[in-house]
């Protein structure tokens, strides 16, 4: 490899025609929000920057992000950046395998200091010393904070690498930890969901690999790009919500009607995510689309905060499970039958004592 | 002898007039103003609220034709903001009113006649004293409840506008003021959760405050129900102690 090779040196060797790189320019500038003169800058520097490698690791996950990301809308955009912008490793799907694989670490970590991107889907458990997730003979938390010494940044693909996930569900017996709470001395993009959107997770990365920096973050480390509205700000089925017409059963003349699943559980007005506008398979559909509520995916520790099918959410701090509703409601009667013998006890002393004054 | 002699300025059969009763103006108009405003404020954003977790059934027609859900939400916001509103005056009205005004915002704890006063009141809570002490503004135990009261607020108003943000966008100056509740709870769930509760325990309060009121009134011989409408309080018993 040349020393300054760039992306476009790359793309046109594996073929591809200066036609279908401008297109796909044109194509992530729009899905990133970025308006049509961006595409030209992007394309600039995708033919003068030089490469950035992007490091795919995974840890305690399920493969659905790499799943998403595979199947990316576009063919383009799946083949430019899976095969030919950046992907250096990824020991799911490459080819290579054993000591082989593992060189490409030590090699990119030595060549590409600070300066190669780390994508990580997964995250690893601290349990028992990490010993629930052993990748090439080690514990992935050792392998994990090895790469990201000298990565430039970390990309946490999906709801486990950003929040825990279903591995980190109560009790987490393998004591499953997000990346940022691993480690805490890099910049860290959490791109949740399970899986993300394909063509989120692709955007990111073309951002990253084009424009040198990092997409501008909320407050949670989210791309604001994607993640800055909820569900519920961009549904279609919003006017039925403020209508107030609800499907009530999933069988019901609303359920028919397409009215909103908010009864049913839907965690849309919760979720930060780009389902209700970037949608599923090339735009096909998106959950609530298909007449099922959103159960939150990108959201922290989703599965926990159950039930999927109902509004509230049980309180587990009160031992059994329990929603605000029942909780108030016990607590009101508690009170309310404490103040009720209060008063009773009240009036009772009161007309003792008072014939007791009247005796004396 | 009878009650009429006892009526300060009322002349009795014998034209002689009565003994005054001792009477402290307490509660000044901005404090009832905003106690009176606030329960109203309450009541809406409880029902309102309470809707909102639980939708009413649903309403038949076209969407465009209906708004049900957007009108319980938009009182539930104007009630919200109302109660902001006066909370900000009532704080105000704490630093320029006199000492009662303040008293609901601060504890004591320094103070060990008061603490005194707290483990007193809530014997006499218990039955386990036969009278009970005359404070002119809360007493010590009231004084606590009210402060945590005021807590709870605070918490409502700050979950509130956290969740409010989320509609409003994350270029509001809501999400500037109230976004690092999100620090805390990421999921936003979470939020709605203890807000939800929160209502609960407004509710709770609502019952022991207005219980407690009625029976100091009827028991303790001082004046409360009236106090918060005249301002003054009002001691039954001509003499103490």
């Amino acid at each position: 490899m040349a020393a300054h090779e760039t992306f476009y040196d790359v793309i046109r060797r594996q073929g591809v025609t200066r036609r279908s790189f401008t297109k796909f320019c044109s194509l992530t500038a729009a899905s990133l929000g970025l308006g049509s003169s961006a595409a030209t800058a992007m394309a600039k520097a995708l033919e003068t920057n030089p490469r950035v490698p992007v490091i795919w690791m995974h840890g305690l996950e399920c493969t659905c992000c790499s799943e998403s990301f595979i199947r990316s809308a576009h063919p383009l955009v799946k083949d430019v950046v899976l095969s030919m912008i950046s992907l250096d490793y990824d020991d799911t799907i490459m080819a290579a395998a054993g000591h082989q694989a593992e060189a490409i670490l030590e090699e990119t970590k030595e060549k590409y200091k600070g300066k190669y991107i780390l994508a990580v889907e997964g995250n690893p458990p601290l349990n028992e010393g990490g010993m629930f997730c052993i990748d090439g003979g080690k514990p992935f938390v050792e392998k994990l904070k090895w790469m990201a010494e000298d990565a430039y940044a970390i990309i946490a693909w999906g709801a486990c690498a950003s929040w825990g996930c279903v591995q980190a569900a109560k009790p987490n017996p393998t004591q499953a930890t997000p990346i940022d709470k691993v480690i805490t001395n890099k910049p860290i993009i959490k791109v949740p969901g399970c899986p993300p959107i394909a063509e989120v997770m692709t955007g990111v990365v073309t951002f990253i690999t084009t424009f040198g920096r990092l997409p501008e973050l909320d407050r949670q480390g989210r791309p604001k790009m994607f993640y800055s509205q909820r569900i519920h700000d961009k549904c279609y089925r919003r006017p039925h919500f403020d209508a107030g017409q609800f499907v009530e059963e999933w069988d019901d003349e609303a359920a028919r009607k397409g009215y909103c699943l908010y009864k049913m559980g839907c965690k849309g007005p919760t979720t930060y995510n780009a389902c209700s506008t970037v949608r599923w398979n090339g735009g096909v559909s998106f959950p609530i689309q298909s007449g099922h509520g959103c159960i939150g995916c990108s959201e922290e520790g989703f599965w926990d905060k159950g039930p999927f099918y109902e509004r509230l959410s049980n309180i587990k701090q009160f031992g059994i499970e329990h929603n605000a509703d029942e909780v108030g409601l016990a607590a009101v009667g508690v009170v309310g039958a404490a103040v009720a013998a209060h008063a009773a006890v009240t009036a009772v002393k009161r007309i003792t004592t008072k014939r007791d004054s009247k005796e004396s | 002898m009878t009650e009429a002699t006892q009526i300060h300025g009322v002349l009795d059969g014998h034209g002689e007039r009565a003994a005054p009763l001792q009477t402290v103006y307490v509660y000044e108009a901005p404090v009832r103003l905003w106690h009176w405003v606030n329960a109203l404020a309450i009541i809406v954003l409880a029902l309102t609220g309470f809707f909102i977790a639980s939708p009413l059934p649903s309403t038949p027609g076209e969407a465009s034709a209906n708004f049900l859900m957007g009108y319980i939400r938009f009182a539930h916001f104007a009630a919200g903001y109302v109660l902001v509103a006066g909370l900000l005056l009532r704080l105000y009205w704490a630093l320029a009113g006199n000492t009662y005004a303040r008293q609901i915002f601060y504890l004591p704890l320094w103070d060990r006649k008061w603490l005194w006063g707290v483990f007193y009141e809530l014997r006499w809570y218990l039955f386990l004293v036969a009278r009970p002490q005359k404070y002119i503004g809360h007493n010590p135990l009231a004084h606590v409840a009210m402060f945590a009261f005021m807590l709870l607020l605070a918490f409502m108003v700050v979950t509130g506008f956290a969740l409010y943000s989320e509609g409003a966008g994350r270029d509001s100056w809501q999400f500037k003021l109230f976004g690092w509740v999100f620090a805390i709870w990421p999921n936003s769930q979470d939020i709605h959760t203890w807000h939800h509760v929160g209502m609960w325990l407004v509710v709770v309060f609502v019952i022991v405050h207005i219980y407690s009121a009625v029976r100091e009134d009827i028991v303790s011989r001082q004046s409360m129900i009236s106090a918060m409408i005249s301002g003054e309080r009002t001691f039954r018993d001509e003499h103490d102690e």
